[in-house]
């Protein structure tokens, strides 16, 4: 069958089986960024965003995203223009072996997207669905409040630079 | 002790992880993010039964769906017997394992593998393959194993390494030091009790995966998810009877292991499949069948009791442990050893003694698991110290100070008992215990804590747990490198050393710039290809930093005299008085040059040479970190809920090569350790099938349940170790179990015995004891 999506910005017609997940089809189309884990939607290592919402892309069928727009963690920031939540995950450590990172990193996004001045609890709810077994999410938590800091610093100066423009 | 580090450039620092920006960006490449034209998906048919023969297997309505490439059982596989165990060689594991056996030994045990075109007809087929099973009785328990007329679990001829296969007991090992008995039949007080632990699983979140394929000159590439490169080569090689040299092992980035990876579980299988079908195959352990059939901790029952005199010195420690090392004996001996090696040389007492036993069950295989019998030992130990404490009416924390041991010391244990064998003399050269007691005890509040009064339905109460480890396997864990130069005076660092997301590659890379005088950036770090890097063991029984940066810092040194050299023909001066800063050579009359025209002379013009340095290490001895962790817990006393409020780990392990990286190895172990210590638990039915094989039913703490855990890094130096370090991965995973109990004893004043301290189990302790 025929399915239009947006993915990281790009809009294409793909074809698809009925029966395909969203993380199968992602993978199939060289984004990697969403894991694998459990395939029952317990750990959140295939987790990107649909429609601005964290999605556990392994229990969506791709076919169910008709006319969605799909952000994976390529989508986020590049190796040479990252995302201030993937700088802060870098600057803290927060990423050890890595496979849950991109959805504890989308989590993230997600969570400062709505809420640029979390605190703590808020945080660890917003992480919750993303299951790591390295850090204890020390880390991790710690990487998110800096990118809060991080992406406020940037806000006001954008702010400024227009005030004065 | 500690020596100054602020005059290190690159140690001591935290600078971002030479592979963090791949993972952050999820461009990272695992073993599972490559799809290769052509290949073909495996999956394994496993056993349902937990003790059976196979009286008969029908393949032929699998073998005619479309599709379906190749199925294997033990009719047309090799019969080679050996250890799944990645341990060096020889291993010190029995080989009591086949590909395939006409015998299962637990549900979960490999019956039939599948090969086909896709994952869909792989599913059907497996589906399809008839099996006639004639039912033998399954032991559960291991304290029936060793019973008279107990089923034996290896009845084939052909296994060897078995302490004695007719009683199932794979593994047994003694060791005393002085008359255990006498000296507790003579102590004023004594202490004593049986602790339980569970089936756990690792759980890394990448499970098990393997992509293997022939190359173009008819060699089989090996792309694993492995702790354990190089020893995966030789077990593949003996399990397929083809020589090392047709076999190339790749570690691409790896998502966790714990230890579970340090096993060769779908290596074989998916190698022979290549070998046969000359096409690529993929197999992939589903999150069941991680939980099911790959590998678990030894849960155990450590039976130990301490005498004292009333001046509280310690007169014996007698340490008596059942391991369940479950269908197969992989690390059996070993783990069971480290209960008491990694434990008992923390504190001197003339009469120490050590009995164990790892016995067979028709249950999953356990392995290796971060800690490595430490977990279970310290159990015991940390629980009794604190009783001890009690009944001299003194501070635990005063107990544990007279008696640990210290710096300049040699425990008589750690010569007694070692891994597997007798150990090694082992000079203890840095320890900062005190230091973690009196920094971990300031920060959780100790003595305000301590004494408060206990009343009411919520009850608060602290506890505390000493530890020691190990910084790998003296003499036997070796580790090499090779450094090659750049002409743009960057380096190539070719390693053996495994990174499995702990930070290998950034710590062993922060070891060769520092040495080189460069900035980590210009160090391109390539790792654990048995192809193009030297040999390592891999990485475990924290030897990584200890043992592979050993060699890297050799490596380091032997590329830095031939710079050196170089640059003395340059600006004509003695090597020797040359001094390195940030990749430049300054000679003692001021004259420069730097790295890109040291290494563009030797490429390209005079005296002509590739610049570049190699290095093996092992050590003789293996410096024990040390940590001391602290627990402050709420019960509460109608539900039997325990909350763990605060936990504060302090931990010295020598020189922090990368401070953020050794403090996240840190609170990973701790969170890993809550979780065994509360809720992780493998449960099953009285067939021995396991109820709970999901992350849904198995209970791994999320981020909700670890505001409470904090790291404090308490710096030694370390003589033995590149840069005064020593190893920090696995210790910490040994403090909650005990920290927690005690803390529940300070609240409630009940003991617990076995894990996982649920609030059923709480509340029951707390029934028993007539607390409610």
């Amino acid at each position: 069958m025929k399915l239009k999506l947006q993915i990281n910005g790009i809009t294409k017609t793909y074809e698809v089986a009925p029966h395909v997940t969203l993380l199968n089809f992602l993978r199939s189309q060289g984004y990697h960024g969403p894991k694998s884990g459990c395939g029952n939607g317990d750990c959140g290592a295939c987790e990107i965003l649909l429609n601005g919402k964290p999605v556990n892309s392994c229990l969506v069928l791709a076919a169910h995203c008709e006319g969605g727009s799909i952000l994976t963690i390529e989508g986020l920031g590049n190796p040479d223009n990252l995302h201030p939540v993937q700088e802060a995950f870098l600057e803290v450590a927060a990423a050890q072996c890595g496979y849950c990172t991109p959805g504890l990193i989308l989590s993230a996004y997600a969570l400062l997207m709505e809420n640029p001045e979390p605190e703590e609890s808020e945080i660890r709810e917003a992480l919750a669905g993303n299951l790591c077994r390295c850090t204890g999410y020390v880390k991790p938590v710690e990487a998110v409040q800096k990118a809060a800091q991080m992406m406020k610093k940037k806000a006001v100066s954008r702010k400024e630079t227009e005030s004065i423009g | 002790m500690a020596r100054d580090n602020n005059k290190t450039q690159v140690v001591g620092h935290s600078p971002r992880k030479v592979d963090g920006v791949g993972l952050v960006t999820g461009t990272a490449q695992y073993v599972d993010d490559i799809k290769i034209q052509g290949m073909l998906y495996a999956g394994i048919l496993t056993s349902p039964h937990a003790h059976a023969r196979i009286k008969e297997i029908d393949i032929s309505a699998a073998e005619k769906l479309p599709g379906v490439m190749m199925i294997l059982t033990y009719q047309n596989t090799p019969r080679v017997p050996h250890t799944t165990a990645g341990q060096g060689f020889p291993e010190p594991s029995p080989y009591d394992s086949y590909m395939f056996d006409s015998k299962v030994r637990y549900v979960g045990d490999r019956v039939a593998c599948v090969a086909a075109e896709s994952e869909t007809a792989c599913r059907h087929a497996l589906k399809k393959i008839k099996v006639e099973y004639e039912l033998l009785p399954a032991i559960l328990d291991p304290r029936k194993s060793v019973e008279e007329n107990a089923p034996v679990i290896h009845d084939e001829k052909d296994s060897s390494g078995i302490h004695d296969a007719s009683r199932n007991i794979a593994a047994h090992y003694e060791a005393e030091l002085g008359a255990v008995d006498k000296a507790l039949s003579k102590s004023d007080i004594k202490v004593e009790g049986e602790f339980r632990v569970q089936y756990a699983q690792h759980c890394p979140i990448e499970p098990h995966v393997t992509i293997s394929y022939l190359d173009d000159r008819n060699r089989i590439v090996i792309r694993t998810s492995t702790q354990v490169p190089f020893h995966c080569r030789r077990i593949v090689a003996q399990c397929l009877q083809i020589p090392e040299q047709k076999i190339r092992v790749i570690k691409p980035r790896i998502g966790g292991a714990f230890g579970a990876k340090q096993e060769i579980l779908l290596e074989d299988l998916c190698a022979y499949i290549t070998l046969k079908t000359r096409r690529p195959v993929r197999i992939k352990y589903s999150r069941k069948e991680e939980f099911i059939s790959s590998r678990t901790r030894h849960p155990m029952i450590v039976k130990m009791k301490i005498g004292a005199n009333k001046d509280g010195s310690l007169q014996a420690m007698d340490q008596d442990v059942l391991s369940n090392t479950g269908a197969y004996g992989s690390h059996s001996l070993t783990v069971l050893t480290n209960v008491g090696s990694k434990t008992l040389p923390l504190y001197w007492c003339d009469n120490i003694r050590f009995r164990g036993s790892a016995v067979y069950t028709n249950m999953p295989v356990a392995g290796a698991y971060r800690g490595y019998g430490g977990t279970q030992g310290s159990y015991a130990l940390q629980v009794l110290m604190d009783e001890l404490a009690e009944k001299l009416k003194i501070d635990v924390l005063d107990l544990q100070r007279k008696w640990h041991i210290r710096l300049g010391q040699t425990h008589p244990m750690s010569a007694a008992l070692g891994e597997g064998k007798e150990g090694h003399e082992n000079p203890i050269h840095s320890c900062g215990l005190d230091a973690c007691m009196e920094l971990g005890a300031e920060a959780i509040g100790w003595k305000e804590k301590r004494n408060q009064a206990k009343k009411g339905r919520f009850r608060r109460g602290v506890g505390m747990a000493a530890l020691m480890q190990g910084s790998g396997i003296p003499n036997i864990d070796m580790g090499a490198a090779r450094i090659k130069m750049n002409e743009d005076g960057s380096f190539h660092l070719f390693m053996g050393a495994t990174d499995l997301g702990t930070g290998s590659d950034t710590i062993l890379a922060q070891i060769a710039a520092e040495t080189l005088g460069v900035p980590v950036e210009k160090i391109l770090v390539y790792s654990s290809d048995t192809d193009m890097t030297p040999f390592d063991v891999g990485a475990y029984a924290s030897s990584t930093t200890y043992i592979s940066g050993g060699a890297v810092h050799k490596a380091a040194l032997d590329c830095r005299t031939k710079i050196l050299q170089v640059a003395g023909e340059i600006l004509g001066g003695d090597p020797a008085s040359l001094k390195v800063e940030n990749g430049v050579v300054t000679a003692a009359n001021g004259k420069k040059t730097s790295y890109d025209k040291i290494c563009q002379r030797a490429l390209y013009s005079r005296n002509q040479f590739q610049i570049e340095g190699i290095g093996s290490h092992t050590s003789p001895v293996s410096p024990p970190p040390f940590a001391s962790h602290f627990a402050e817990v709420e019960v509460d006393m109608e539900t039997g809920k325990l909350r763990v409020l605060d936990y504060v780990a302090a931990c010295d392990c020598g020189v922090a090569i990368h401070p953020k990286m050794a403090e996240g190895q840190v609170e990973g172990s701790v969170a890993n350790g809550i979780g065994y210590a509360l809720s992780e638990s493998l449960y099953f039915d009285e067939h021995g099938r396991c109820l709970n094989p999901s992350f849904f039913d198995y209970k791994i703490l999320t981020s909700l349940e670890t505001g409470c855990i904090r790291a404090i890094l308490v710096p030694t130096y370390e003589p033995n170790g590149p840069y005064g370090a020593k190893s920090v991965a696995e210790i910490n995973i040994n403090g909650p179990i005990p920290a927690i109990a005690n803390a529940v004893y300070n609240a409630c004043g009940i003991r617990l015995y076995q894990t996982p301290f649920t609030p059923e189990s709480v509340w029951r302790s707390l029934k028993e004891a007539g607390k409610i």
